[in-house]
């Protein structure tokens, strides 16, 4: 059991963790890979750095920091589900974990799907969230838009409630593999429907479909805080108190994934905050 | 308070109601949706005799739901004169919940 599971090696997740290390708390960093900060190539306004650094940079110095102190940090896992509630069950790509505590620092999320009807569909038809939803497509002819490891986790979810599943890669290489499931490759185009949704289009075909369910490359920390029952706000950022709890008891997020300032600068603050919010709540929770 | 709404009392608590009607559409496995009955409770006491709420379990009223083709949960719904006017998808605020309730 862990006292504390932070998603995401970020400046955020990676901040958080130092301070919960020095809390002697016992901390977990899962990182799925570098992130936008990865993408960076130059950084010339965050203090302490005569000359430009890169993105690169900055989180390779902040991991091995993090393990000079003792934090044991995963890099290329990628959280897939979680579930329970203090403690929470988090499932990876490699393994699964049990923690008491989770804070959220996965960055930034992006819309999944650019494509026309998307918008005026969702919640008519087009779900983010097999068990949110799934019960109410028993027995019905559903899609589902994705091609990695988080597609196969909703799959599995949604396996139980039809068997009628075709899978839309839209247009990316199937990664893993499905058994006894129709698996389209072409781009989606468009997705029909005027009240819910219909049907889509293909470059090269149309399906009729009662559903569409997306889990388009990797979880995003808002998909994770929608399941569990957070409040996620208009922008697909999570929402926090000012000590960067949600509503849920033990589920804290910080960084971008929470909006305001996407900054290094803010996201370190927002890691140390956190780490100091949480290391209380742990505290007033075990005496 | 609320009102636990099934397609036998549909009619008479909803349609015939004198009053605007929320109906919150859940169900027992729904995480978000057990974050909303709070919020959904608090505001059947905030608005009591002005507003009824109801509560429609999707797994017992599949009937219903699929009436007022619910795709997803949480699902809020206002209903005057038996008539839905608002529909909101998903966990939200109390404030905010009730602005795109338009109550």
């Amino acid at each position: 059991m862990y006292d504390v599971l932070v998603v995401g090696g970020g400046p955020a997740g990676i901040s958080a963790a130092i301070y919960l290390q020095r809390f002697k708390l016992k901390v977990i960093v899962i990182a799925k890979d570098h992130g936008a900060l990865g993408q960076t190539t130059h950084i010339e306004n965050y203090y302490g750095f005569e000359q430009p650094i890169t993105g690169k940079q900055l989180i390779e110095s902040g991991l091995a920091q993090a393990r000079r102190i003792g934090v044991t940090v995963n890099e290329s896992e990628e959280v897939l589900s979680i579930s329970g509630v203090s403690p929470f069950v988090v499932k990876t790509n490699k393994s699964e974990y049990n923690t008491k505590v989770i804070l959220l620092a996965t960055g930034m999320s992006r819309p999944s799907l650019r494509v026309k009807g998307f918008q005026a569909l969702q919640g008519k038809g087009i779900s983010f969230c097999g068990i949110c939803d799934g019960f109410l497509y028993r027995h019905k002819k559903i899609g589902l838009v994705g091609s990695g490891e988080f597609m196969l986790e909703e799959l599995e979810v949604l396996k139980n409630f039809t068997k009628n599943i075709t899978i839309f890669t839209n247009g990316e290489p199937l990664k893993v593999a499905v058994n006894n499931h129709e698996v389209v490759s072409d781009p989606i185009t468009e997705l029909l429907g005027s009240e819910s949704f219909t049907g889509l289009n293909t470059s090269n075909n149309h399906y009729d479909l009662d559903g569409l369910f997306l889990a388009v490359g990797t979880p995003t920390a808002s998909d994770f805080a929608m399941r569990i029952g957070a409040f996620v706000n208009q922008k697909n950022e999570i929402e926090v108190n000012p000590n960067f709890a949600t509503n849920v008891p033990g589920l804290y997020a910080a960084g971008d994934c929470t909006g305001g300032l996407l900054q290094i600068s803010k996201a370190v603050r927002d890691g140390a905050e956190a780490a100091i919010a949480i290391n209380k709540y742990l505290k007033t929770k075990t005496s | 308070m609320t009102v636990k709404i099934t397609s036998a009392n549909f009619q008479k608590e909803v349609m015939e109601s004198q009053v605007p009607v929320i109906l919150d559409f859940w169900a027992e496995w729904c995480r978000p949706c057990q974050m909303l009955g709070p919020i959904i409770e608090e505001i059947s006491n905030d608005l009591a005799g002005k507003v009824k709420v109801g509560k429609v379990n999707v797994d017992e009223e599949g009937l219903l739901a699929n009436q007022y083709r619910i795709s997803s949960i949480p699902t809020v719904m206002v209903f005057k004169q038996g008539k839905p006017t608002a529909q909101v998808i998903g966990l939200l605020r109390k404030e905010d919940l009730l602005k795109r309730l338009g109550l």
